[in-house]
């Protein structure tokens, strides 16, 4: 728990500031500082348990994914998170005096928390999914933060690079980790760092290899991913110390050693590691000295010295591991130390331009003494502790081949520490010492930046944290046996394992007269003799290094937008009529696929003889499709010859053991006509002819693809013989759902959700189109109807007595037999739907033969409430089911004896079956009234301008024979 | 038989698929409407076919055909008319609220109406 704590902590405290936002940056800061400050002394308690190993603690998460809340404190974890803690806090500090009254400091500092607790949970995380997700969350954090100052457009610019590059690694980091759990059968580090065989064996190796070194290497900044890292500069100055300088951008570099033990060693690790360090570890030290802006210039030393580790690791001996943790550390204290002065003079002048600083010394003596001991460290002189680590190095390279040349490491390390001593002067020199430039260059452009008042040291606050760093480098020189080499060699121990080689290196200042010494001194001269000559070397370098990898990113980010929104706007052009064509030759290509990999063989079922009558409706469909295809403008003779298609499925159905189906299809069949009709009398009763000839071939094609996949499919289901559940029904049809209808018992029983869910379908459907047609009331629509001119001939006698005489009649007799239907349901083909239908037939004819006004005088029910009360009586059916501890929708049944009745079998499916009927009547009543109410409307607009002489709609037109 | 049912499924499909690809929303519904007969028929074929087999249980009978697609297919009819009716009425709002049918809403006179695709 302890350990868990050391990231909830600052995780929870993230809250803190952004709760305190109006209570000014000091209760921020100080609500930042105190759970860096626990979570520091908590780790702190820690140290007696290091030498002794690992201290893991786990916590279930989600184990069916392998993804625990497991911690692992070892001498690598315990290193970052010390400095990321211990740099935090002064980073806080820093950061009270650096911003502004005018900025959000509750935002800054709840985001910089989040970040902290993000980066220690990579630190010591033990469950490599676990380490996925903090790694993600510092892509985060680093993203709000970089673009904290939001109204800067390269802030912006910056954040969304920096997320970019170092989510697209993260994104491959995550396949690498589901790879290598993969691989090793777990996500715990303790259990993947024992499988080094199995890893470097493993087929997947390379893939493994490239997707981590992709996820570390956009992390780390290294070439050619390094470009993100100088834009990120336009965070605040402590941002960049912290983040993209002492702990975040080293991310890469922990993961790397975290990973050390399973994937070093070998030569695809070693070319790709080292070789990348090498060139990333040159670049950024010659590109320093080409930027004027203090920040790209230790930004791109930042890149240098990520390299410098890289490649460190990339040797895959232990003794070059350790080297690589004792750099890691100096160089989060030298360069957090110089970002922190940067700051500094760019907080008291105004001014980040090399070539407009200078003679600072003498007004800020603290400032530049701190800045000189972090360019050294930087540079590598002694007696700092970067000279060490230089020294250590050089003594490493001397002795790498690189591609059998022995030359190769040396050389390139070389230069780079020649650039990275020019560099490092340029930076003290230009800034420290000489005259201050921006006097007699007040004409250059951006002069009104001018310090209006002499330069000063700053407060306290902001002078210690870079004093102390820059000492503490310093200390590290001088005493490194005392002060860092437990540290380095529990890391290095936790890196490698390997003992004996974390102790043999000795940290200690002089080595005495080596070959790695004359080298470095070389190095150095040159170094100076680079910066005396750096007009020059600025000039071949500015015109040789002309490449920006940033534009390069920027630009094809801009092609890949361009490009989608070219694509999405070629496949998304707002057509359906497309979206239809595509989906239909999307499905096409699935199945295609799919068949593309099957094997047919034909079925064995014996079929069934084919009756005459089934050929006279087969050839009685192939007519009406055809005649439906032909005239498909006609809108009348289309729908006639679609409904004659329905009527053959119903007799299909009936001959084919259907009877239910049958029953509801011919009686669906006749009111959805109804509804079309009283529909079309609006619209257009044809359709103009504007498919092209090329166009209708292409749809007939696609429609036949289709139509043959769709009849083949039947055809290979049909004739195979199969196992079905059906017995299971037919079985338990009469003892459990009391009735001999084993479709309706089905329905209203065994898969009774179904059915109550189909009601509400069928109930929504209604209110969504009462709702619709209630609209058109309003607004154009309603005006559209108000000047409706009908477009058929009208007849003169509305409401025939001869249609009148016989509906009227009927409707008692078709209400007995929808009660019929509705008894008989649960033993023969019938039930609530059907029997609901025919209700509303019936009812529908009077309001069709006798007028709206005169049925709905006589019909007063209320649509809407009965689809309400049905839907209720089928769910009170099955909450008394429940009630009574049966399922939902249980049915219970009763045997009675009635003497006028005879024997009968009562189910409470019959009050659910209820429900069905009046929600059904209700839904289709409200749809098919609500749709004659337009027709009224237009009919008492027609009448009210014929009324006024404007038009005779309503005086009898002949009606065409 | 089974061909008999087969080419018929397909051939509705195909009706009701070329129905579907029109550019006015009536048409449209129409395919619909085929295209939910055709499935309908594929569904209930899952179940294979069988005359004079009804399953509704009696003594003078022995087999039963399949109940379970029945019951399937009787939902699905009876949502494919709640469906059907909403999409009807929605035609007709929008053609209503626009004057125009075309599913994109491309008035007839415009050349563009082709050029969509």
């Amino acid at each position: 728990m302890r350990l868990a704590l050391i990231v909830l902590l600052p995780l929870l405290g993230a809250w803190l500031p952004g709760l305190l936002v109006r209570t000014g940056r000091n209760a921020c800061a100080l609500a930042a500082g105190i759970p860096t400050v626990l979570s520091l002394a908590l780790l702190l308690t820690h140290i007696p348990e290091l030498p002794h190993g690992v201290v893991v603690s786990s916590f279930p998460w989600a184990p069916q994914l392998g993804l625990t809340l497991s911690f692992r404190l070892d001498g690598l974890g315990f290193l970052f998170a010390a400095l990321i803690l211990s740099i935090g806090l002064l980073i806080t500090l820093y950061a009270r005096f650096y911003l502004s009254n005018k900025d959000r400091s509750g935002n800054f500092f709840t985001y910089l928390l989040l970040f902290q607790a993000a980066m220690l949970g990579i630190a010591i995380s033990e469950n490599l999914l676990l380490l996925v997700i903090f790694w993600e969350l510092t892509s985060l954090a680093s993203f709000l933060l970089i673009g904290f100052w939001s109204w800067l457009e390269e802030g912006r610019r910056g954040a969304l690079m920096a997320l970019a590059v170092t989510g697209a690694g993260g994104l491959a980091l995550i396949a690498a980790v589901l790879l290598l759990g993969t691989i090793t059968g777990s996500y715990e580090l303790s259990v993947v760092l024992q499988q080094r065989e199995q890893v470097q064996e493993s087929p997947w190796y390379p893939v493994l290899l490239t997707l981590v070194l992709i996820g570390c290497f956009t992390k780390s900044a290294q070439f050619p991913f390094h470009f993100w890292l100088p834009r990120a500069m336009a965070a605040p100055t402590p941002i960049s110390a912290y983040l993209h300088s002492a702990t975040m951008v080293k991310a890469g570099v922990f993961l790397l050693a975290r990973l050390w033990p399973i994937l070093a060693g070998t030569s695809a690790w070693f070319y790709a590691v080292t070789t990348t360090g090498l060139v990333t570890m040159c670049l950024g030290a010659i590109v320093a000295i080409l930027k004027d802006d203090l920040k790209a210039l230790l930004a791109y030393s930042t890149v240098s010295h990520l390299g410098i580790m890289t490649m460190l690791l990339g040797l895959g001996t232990p003794a070059a591991a350790l080297i690589a943790m004792l750099h890691l550390l100096n160089h989060a204290l030298f360069k957090a130390a110089l970002f922190l002065t940067a700051g500094i003079v760019d907080h008291e002048t105004g001014l980040r331009d090399v070539r407009r600083l200078g003679g600072l010394w003498r007004w800020m003596p603290w400032t530049g003494c701190a800045a000189l001991l972090a360019v050294a460290a930087n540079a590598g002189l002694p007696p700092l502790g970067g000279f060490i680590s230089k020294e250590l190095i050089v003594e490493q390279a001397l002795h790498t081949p690189w591609l059998e040349s022995e030359w190769v490491v040396p050389a390139v390390l070389g230069v780079s520490a020649a650039f990275s001593m020019a560099y490092s002067l340029r930076f003290f020199c230009g800034v420290f010492l000489g005259r201050p430039r921006w006097v007699d260059q007040s004409h250059v452009a951006g002069a009104h930046h001018a310090p209006q008042h002499h330069p000063h040291d700053p407060d306290w606050g902001l002078l210690f944290p870079p004093v102390l760093l820059a000492a503490g480098a310093l200390a590290i020189g001088i005493w490194p046996q005392t002060l860092v080499e437990p540290l380095i060699g529990w890391a290095a121990i936790a890196v490698t394992g390997d003992h004996a080689a974390a102790e043999s290196v000795h940290l200690q200042l002089w080595h005495g007269f080596s070959p790695a010494l004359y080298f470095s001194v070389g190095a150095l001269g040159i170094g100076v003799i680079l910066y005396s000559l750096s007009g020059l070397v600025r000039t071949i370098g500015l015109a040789v290094l002309r490449f920006d990898f940033g534009r390069a990113f920027d630009l094809t980010l801009s092609a890949a937008t361009r490009g989608t929104r070219w694509f999405v706007t070629w496949t998304h052009n707002g057509s359906l009529q497309r979206y239809v064509l595509v989906t239909l030759v999307g499905f096409c290509a699935l199945g295609g696929a799919a068949c593309a990999q099957a094997v047919y063989e034909p079925g064995a079922r014996p079929l069934l003889p084919v009756a005459p009558p089934a050929v006279v409706g087969w050839i009685l469909v192939i007519g009406v499709c055809l005649a439906t295809i032909v005239f498909y403008r006609q809108r009348l003779t289309s729908l006639i010859t679609v409904n004659v298609i329905g009527l053959i499925a119903s007799i299909a159905f009936i001959y084919l053991s259907a009877p239910d189906l049958a029953l509801t299809q011919i009686a669906v069949e006749v009111v959805t006509v109804i509804l079309i009709l009283l529909a079309m009398y609006f619209l257009p009763k044809e359709s103009p002819r504007e498919s092209s000839y090329w166009r209708l071939i292409r749809d007939g094609g696609l429609a036949l693809v289709i139509g043959a996949a769709l009849g083949w499919m039947s055809w290979s289901v049909m004739t195979r013989d199969f196992v079905s559940i059906a017995g299971y029904y037919v079985q338990e049809s009469k003892p459990a759902g009391g009735g001999a209808n084993v479709v309706n018992v089905i329905l209203v029983d065994f898969r009774g959700f179904d059915t109550f869910n189909e009601i509400m379908v069928l109930g929504i459907a209604a209110l969504g189109i009462y709702a619709l047609l209630d609209g058109a009331m309003h607004g154009p629509a309603a005006s559209r109807l108000d000047t409706w001119k009908p477009d058929l001939p009208q007849s003169p006698d509305r409401h025939p007595s001869l249609l009148i005489v016989p509906t009227r009649i009927m409707l008692p007799l078709a209400l007995m037999v929808g009660a019929y239907i509705f008894l008989r349901g649960h033993n023969f083909p019938g039930g609530g739907f059907v029997a609901g239908l025919i209700v509303t037939i019936a009812l529908i004819m009077q309001y069709m033969v006798s007028g709206y006004d005169w049925a709905n005088r006589r019909i007063s029910i209320n649509y809407h409430a009965w689809i309400g009360w049905g839907i209720w009586l089928a769910a009170g059916a099955g909450i008394g089911a429940m009630v009574m501890n049966y399922p939902f929708l249980k049915n219970a049944h009763h045997h009675f004896h009635s003497i006028w009745l005879g024997d009968f079998e009562l189910a409470s499916a019959v009050v659910f079956d209820a429900g069905v009927l009046l929600c059904v009547v209700g839904a289709v009543m409200l749809a098919l009234a609500n749709l004659s109410r337009l027709g009224r409307r237009a009919y008492k607009a027609a009448r009210r301008a014929g009324e006024q002489g404007h038009t005779d709609v309503l005086t009898p037109t002949v009606v065409e024979d | 038989m089974e061909w008999i049912i087969a080419s018929a499924i397909g051939l509705i499909t195909a009706t009701g698929v070329f129905l579907l690809l029109r550019p006015r929303t009536f048409p449209v519904i129409l395919g619909l409407v085929v295209l939910t007969y055709s499935v309908n028929l594929f569904v209930f074929a899952m179940g294979r076919l069988a005359v004079d087999a009804p399953a509704v249980i009696s003594e003078s009978r022995e087999s039963y055909t399949d109940p379970l697609p029945q019951a399937l297919v009787l939902t699905a009819i009876v949502i494919s008319f709640g469906t059907t009716a909403f999409v009807v009425v929605l035609a007709l709002r929008a053609f209503l609220e626009s004057g125009n049918d075309h599913v994109d809403l491309i008035p007839l006179e415009s050349d563009a109406a082709e050029d969509v695709l």
